[in-house]
């Protein structure tokens, strides 16, 4: 049974209000606690280590929502959860996690997802990262994705972490094969003491694999972000990463975007910029009406839209 | 009314005072349309953006309605209903037309995005195209100027509006900045082209920071001549004319 604040937070990290749509798991405090699979889409608990199974059949079409959400303080979860997605499937995937820490003790999730997009399927990944609490712990979150892109496949990952998490180290990895296609979001806001690292690997591996990462971030107050982009070619592929940041106050960023190309026919472009609100933005927008602040708030929520 | 009481406007450069605006008195009345010209760093954006609030004046005082507003902020000014379309619209990754204008209609009396098609967008097309480098330096200063009529501002300043604007659209645009124009507003145009100072009840032509000429187009328009033959740039706006009479 669902609390308030359990809902509070699934609908926060997976817009859910009600019921899932398609099949789902959600996985409450260290223990999978609701689950629906459905015919081609089969969700099982690992038997060797902590997680799931999702097994989409070949040509499926749907939705699988895997939301973890932590209330309780001094806690770690550590969870494996491999997504198979079968030829030709076209699935939406949700996954997020979102913290309540009530107490001063650590409130921790590592979630390690590997998914694999069949030949010529196509996923939409979601994943959205948030965090509250007053007592004074810290929400800890640490995802770990291993992304396999087969031939003529298509995955679409939106990686978004907006509020209340004091610390992550995110590590994203993908493979795309031959005629396989990534687009990467990601959307980042740290504000106070706040620590975020994004650490991305692509690896470019076969003729007309394309990959373009994005990632848009803002740092607040005291706060630190690092990020490693890196884009390999293997074969003829092409990729762009773009990085941009909006620094505020006494915050730090370091983005440190990598291309790298072991084939004379790749091509690979690589952008980066960090800097602050510009004046003229803010200025337009007073101009509207707005003030100072919800100027700021303006251009903030349009940029990591 | 809106008036300017001996505003005067410097900038510091490397601890020296550099003079913009020197002593610009100026009375604005509710249902005229004005053209602001001159040659270019005469100081006519730098009027425009005291108005606005953007600048404050190191000297002097500005009144709206008879309200001293010269300290007031550029969020008061513009919920006071003055209203200001930019000469270079600033562009903003990741916010869309729709954004904008529900934050220019916010605030004001709130017409709809009839303004797109007002200058020549289509809303299906624009409302969600992202204010960014997609867009073209023509396309950013129609949809900033469609913020400035979605407002509604009883005060429009319309900063060089032709400038990036094919001619088949600045035709277009002239009839919006006129059919816009109500008799309680005021309308100030800052312009370089003839048509727009053709349009207007008066024309205000500011040189080195100073208003130099004011008065209806007959009468100012002759002396707009003669003093441009000396500069050729503003004559060369003005008119192929004027440029061939040019002594340069």
């Amino acid at each position: 049974m669902l609390t308030a604040l359990d809902k509070k937070l699934l609908e926060e990290v997976a817009d859910l209000h009600d019921q899932p749509p398609g099949a789902y798991n959600i996985r409450k405090d260290g223990e999978g606690i609701e689950r629906r699979s459905l015919e081609g889409i089969e969700i099982k608990t690992k038997k060797d280590q902590p997680g799931i199974d999702v097994v989409v059949a070949a040509g499926k079409e749907g939705s699988v929502h895997i939301p973890v959400i932590l209330t309780e303080t001094d806690l770690s979860d550590l969870v494996y959860n491999t997504i198979d997605i079968g030829e030709g499937a076209d699935i939406k995937l949700v996954a997020g996690c979102g913290i309540h820490n009530p107490g001063s003790g650590n409130a921790q999730h590592d979630g390690v997802h590997k998914i694999i997009v069949r030949r010529g399927a196509r996923l939409s990944y979601s994943e959205k990262h948030f965090g509250e609490g007053d007592g004074g712990g810290r929400r800890v979150l640490n995802p770990k994705t291993i992304l396999i892109i087969e031939e003529d496949a298509y995955a679409e990952l939106e990686l978004v972490q907006i509020r209340g998490v004091d610390e992550t180290e995110r590590i994203t990895e993908a493979e795309v094969k031959a005629g396989g296609r990534l687009v990467m979001f990601e959307r980042l806001l740290t504000d106070g003491e706040q620590t975020a690292n994004s650490d991305i690997a692509v690896k470019l591996m076969g003729e007309e694999s394309t990959a373009r990462i994005i990632s848009r971030s803002v740092a607040q107050g005291n706060s630190s972000q690092s990020f490693t982009p890196r884009l390999m070619a293997y074969g003829p592929g092409r990729g762009h990463v773009e990085c941009d940041s909006i620094i505020m106050d006494q915050a730090k960023v370091r983005s440190v975007p990598e291309i790298w190309a072991g084939n004379a026919e790749a091509e690979l472009v690589h952008e980066a910029a960090i800097g602050k609100i510009a004046g003229e933005q803010l200025v337009k927008l007073m101009s509207l009406g707005l003030t100072e602040e919800e100027a700021e708030e303006a251009i903030i929520s349009g940029f990591l839209k | 009314m809106f008036t300017f009481e001996n505003i005067t406007l410097e900038f510091t450069v490397e601890e020296k005072k550099v003079p913009i605006l020197h002593d610009i008195d100026l009375q604005l009345e509710a249902g005229k349309m004005y053209a602001l010209t001159g040659p270019n760093g005469s100081g006519k954006s730098s009027v425009a953006r005291v108005a606005m609030g953007i600048y404050q004046p190191t000297e002097g005082r500005l009144f709206y309605k008879d309200e001293d507003i010269t300290s007031l902020s550029i969020t008061e000014r513009a919920r006071r209903g003055i209203g200001y379309a930019f000469q270079q619209p600033a562009r903003f990754k990741g916010m869309q037309v729709k954004d904008m204008l529900e934050y220019a209609f916010q605030y004001s009396d709130g017409v709809n995005c009839q303004v797109l098609r007002q200058i020549g967008l289509c809303p299906d097309d624009y409302l969600e195209r992202t204010l960014d480098t997609s867009l073209s330096g023509g396309e950013m200063k129609r949809i900033e100027i469609a913020t400035l009529l979605a407002r509604n501002p009883k005060v429009r300043i319309f900063d060089e509006p032709e400038a990036g604007i094919d001619l088949w659209s600045f035709e277009q645009l002239i009839d919006v900045i006129g059919d816009s124009h109500r008799e309680d507003t005021t309308t100030v145009v800052i312009s370089h082209q003839e048509k727009i100072l053709n349009m207007v009840d008066e024309i205000i032509m500011m040189e080195d920071g100073q208003i130099k000429l004011r008065g209806d187009r007959e009468t100012v328009w002759p002396q707009i001549k003669e003093s441009t033959l000396c500069s050729c740039r503003t004559a060369c706006r003005l008119g192929d004319e004027i440029y061939a009479d040019c002594p340069r």
